[in-house]
């Protein structure tokens, strides 16, 4: 049996999540990936943003930052530039990382900073009380989309790939193993790694699209996952309302600060020499 | 307890003379003072400030970032401070009000970081390219809720030289965000200065825990009210958030608590103002009118007082080097030796509206206001003080 308490702040407990919210199971599959890597805690990092997801860094052991609502990556970009040493992991949401936050979320995988984003995408704004995100599928219901989404939707993970992002994968609080691999994969990476999981929000989102209890919106989530591979074998009208899960990138590239640690390293011997 | 965010040992020991504008000066002071992380994004008049760091951040093991805006350049610096080194970024007027939401989550969780606004005309895009004082308010109050906030306002090149060390001296004393100002002028002139000699600096350093980590409370309350910070990575795992907290750093809705915290936050200040508030004062010994002004308006209002004086007009000047906390004890103190105060500011009167709540109407003040992108001339200045004498 994993030993979770040791990592867990249990004096901050109980969890402010709803029962049946996706939440814990990425916290746990988070720690899981955390423990097999043996990653010291003192050089472990947790920044999150604003939202329910972004609560998580409060009940974790390790050096914890909760900012401003879409600005985790900027803080920590400057913490990861600042000390690299230290093992930077980000955990956002929807409406966190790809809309208040869409600007800082290109451009820290464009620059190919060794972050592991985990982004618990559960369709919808849960803390404020289930307004449509740009996540939320056109024509779902969300307390702001009473009549139907009539937005179109972001493909966050592709998004991310075409950014540069070193890492890119897709899971579901279902597929809870694929994810510890998924997340441990994403930190070894040296470069940015999103790990894009769904998560149930039975709350706001499943009410409002009468979705069923949180075991049935896990079955969804079954469901409508498809392997890449499996995807490359179905037509565009099987894929309609599907998605693909598992490893979507992998792109190595320079890394931001190894390559800042060059320029210094070069300009200093420079100096040295004159 | 004695207290000193005073960034000179020794004002005697100067290097020799040179050309510098005020942007280049803040970025070399910036340095001195050990500041080894800058994000920024280009604005005009603030970007030889970057421009120059770039260049000399990595020679010393330093890092510089281009941030995406001025938003992530605000965060950036929080998270590289909470791992203990000195951070900064440098804005003009537009990109300080897209700070103003981080600077206020610095306030709330003490982080120290310095942010240099070169005021320029506004509002909005406004005058890119001429000097302005219209942010004077916004340093205070530009965030959302009851924040804490240090604001200097150096006039010249050297001394924005040594208000840039202070600078980081009072934000790493009191762990708050401080806002150096700057306009136009003071970033672009090249002035003859003195540099103070690095070894005669003196460089604060912000107060480390010295109970075990697991003792340690990183918003605990202390006779200076400033808590001991620790920097990530060494042992001190701690929570740090923007919603109200307890000592421990984690979320309360405690009334009792918050309410003590928040205060806390204020009375840091208030038990190290005399240390913080710094003012100049120029001939004021045997006036009959006072001048208060600050900046680019300060060097006009200094040569108008001379030529007030030929002319014997006996006219001296309060000069603000620390502008927040506002120095209302100052004001108050010279306003009984006075006639009337001058307030010449390039703004339509924020400095002023605090100067009258200083004077409480004990005698009459006298706002003299620009805001059409140019310098006071000191013939305008002198002008008001002869229809006052």
């Amino acid at each position: 049996m994993f030993d979770y308490q040791s990592y867990l702040r249990l004096d901050h407990f109980p969890l402010i999540w709803c029962p049946g919210c996706g939440n814990g199971v990425v916290m746990k599959s988070m720690l899981r990936a955390i423990d097999n890597l043996r990653l010291p805690r003192d050089q472990v990092c947790v920044v999150s943003g604003i939202g329910c997801s972004s609560r998580l860094s409060g009940y974790l052991d390790f050096n914890t930052v909760h900012t401003t609502h879409g600005r985790a990556l900027t803080f920590a970009t400057g913490i990861k530039m600042a000390k690299p040493e230290l093992t930077v992991i980000v955990v956002t949401g929807d409406g966190d990382c790809t809309a208040i936050g869409g600007n800082h979320f290109i451009h820290a995988a464009r620059r190919n900073i060794d972050l592991t984003v985990i982004l618990i995408n559960n369709l919808i704004y849960g803390m404020t009380g289930g307004q449509h995100s740009p996540t939320t599928p056109s024509g779902s219901r969300a307390s702001t989309a009473p009549f139907g989404n009539s937005e179109n939707t972001f493909n966050v993970s592709g998004l991310a790939i075409a950014a540069g992002a070193s890492f890119v994968a897709r899971s579901t609080t279902y597929h809870a193993q694929q994810c510890d691999k998924l997340i441990e994969k994403g930190i070894q990476t040296p470069g940015f790694a999103l790990i894009e999981i769904m998560a149930a929000c039975p709350t706001s989102f499943g009410r409002a699209n009468k979705a069923g209890s949180p075991a049935e919106m896990m079955l969804w989530q079954r469901d409508h996952a498809v392997t890449p591979q499996r995807a490359e074998k179905m037509s565009p009208e099987e894929l309609q309302d599907k998605f693909t899960i598992g490893v979507l990138a992998e792109n190595p590239r320079p890394e931001c600060r190894a390559e800042y640690q060059k320029l210094i390293d070069r300009v200093r011997a420079e100096e040295a020499k004159r | 307890m004695t207290r000193s965010s005073r960034p000179l040992n020794d004002p005697n020991r100067r290097r020799p003379p040179r050309l510098l504008t005020g942007n280049e000066a803040c970025a070399m002071a910036a340095i001195d003072a050990g500041m080894r992380f800058y994000a920024g994004y280009p604005i005009t008049p603030s970007s030889e400030i970057a421009e120059s760091l770039a260049r000399w951040l990595p020679t010393v093991g330093g890092v510089f970032i281009a941030m995406e805006d001025e938003i992530a350049s605000m965060g950036a610096i929080i998270g590289a401070s909470l791992t203990g080194v000195k951070s900064m970024t440098a804005t003009s007027g537009p990109g300080f009000s897209l700070m103003q939401e981080n600077i206020g989550y610095a306030s709330m969780a003490e982080v120290p970081v310095v942010v240099v606004n070169v005021m320029r005309g506004g509002p909005s895009t406004g005058l890119p390219t001429s000097p302005a004082q219209g942010d004077v308010m916004q340093a205070r109050w530009g965030t959302h809720g009851d924040h804490p906030v240090v604001a200097l306002a150096p006039y010249s090149v050297e001394e924005t030289y040594e208000a840039t060390v202070r600078a980081f001296n009072l934000s790493e004393q009191y762990r708050v965000p401080v806002i150096l100002l700057l306009d136009e002028v003071i970033a672009h002139v090249n002035e003859k200065v003195e540099l103070p000699e690095r070894e005669a600096l003196r460089i604060v350093e912000r107060p480390k825990p010295e109970v075990p980590p697991s003792q340690y409370l990183p918003y605990v309350d202390t006779p200076t009210g400033v808590p001991p910070m620790a920097p990530f990575g060494t042992g001190y795992r701690y929570h740090v958030t923007g919603l109200a907290h307890d000592e421990t750093g984690f979320q309360t809705n405690d009334p009792k608590v918050i309410d003590a915290q928040l205060r806390r936050l204020h009375r840091k200040l208030e038990l190290g103002r005399h240390d913080i508030v710094e003012v100049d004062e120029f001939l004021i010994q045997d006036a009959e009118i006072g001048i208060f002004a600050y900046g680019s308006s300060a060097r006009s209002a200094r040569r108008a007082i001379r030529l007030a004086r030929e002319k014997g007009i006996r006219v001296g000047m309060l000069r603000p080097k620390t502008i927040w906390p506002f120095p209302d004890e100052e004001v108050r103190a010279w306003t009984g030796r006075l006639k009337a105060w001058l307030v010449p500011e390039m703004n339509l009167g924020q400095a002023a509206h605090e100067v009258e709540w200083a004077v409480a109407g004990r005698v009459p003040i006298r706002r003299l206001n620009r805001v059409d992108g140019n310098l006071f001339h000191p013939s305008e200045i002198l002008r008001a003080i002869e229809e006052m004498a």
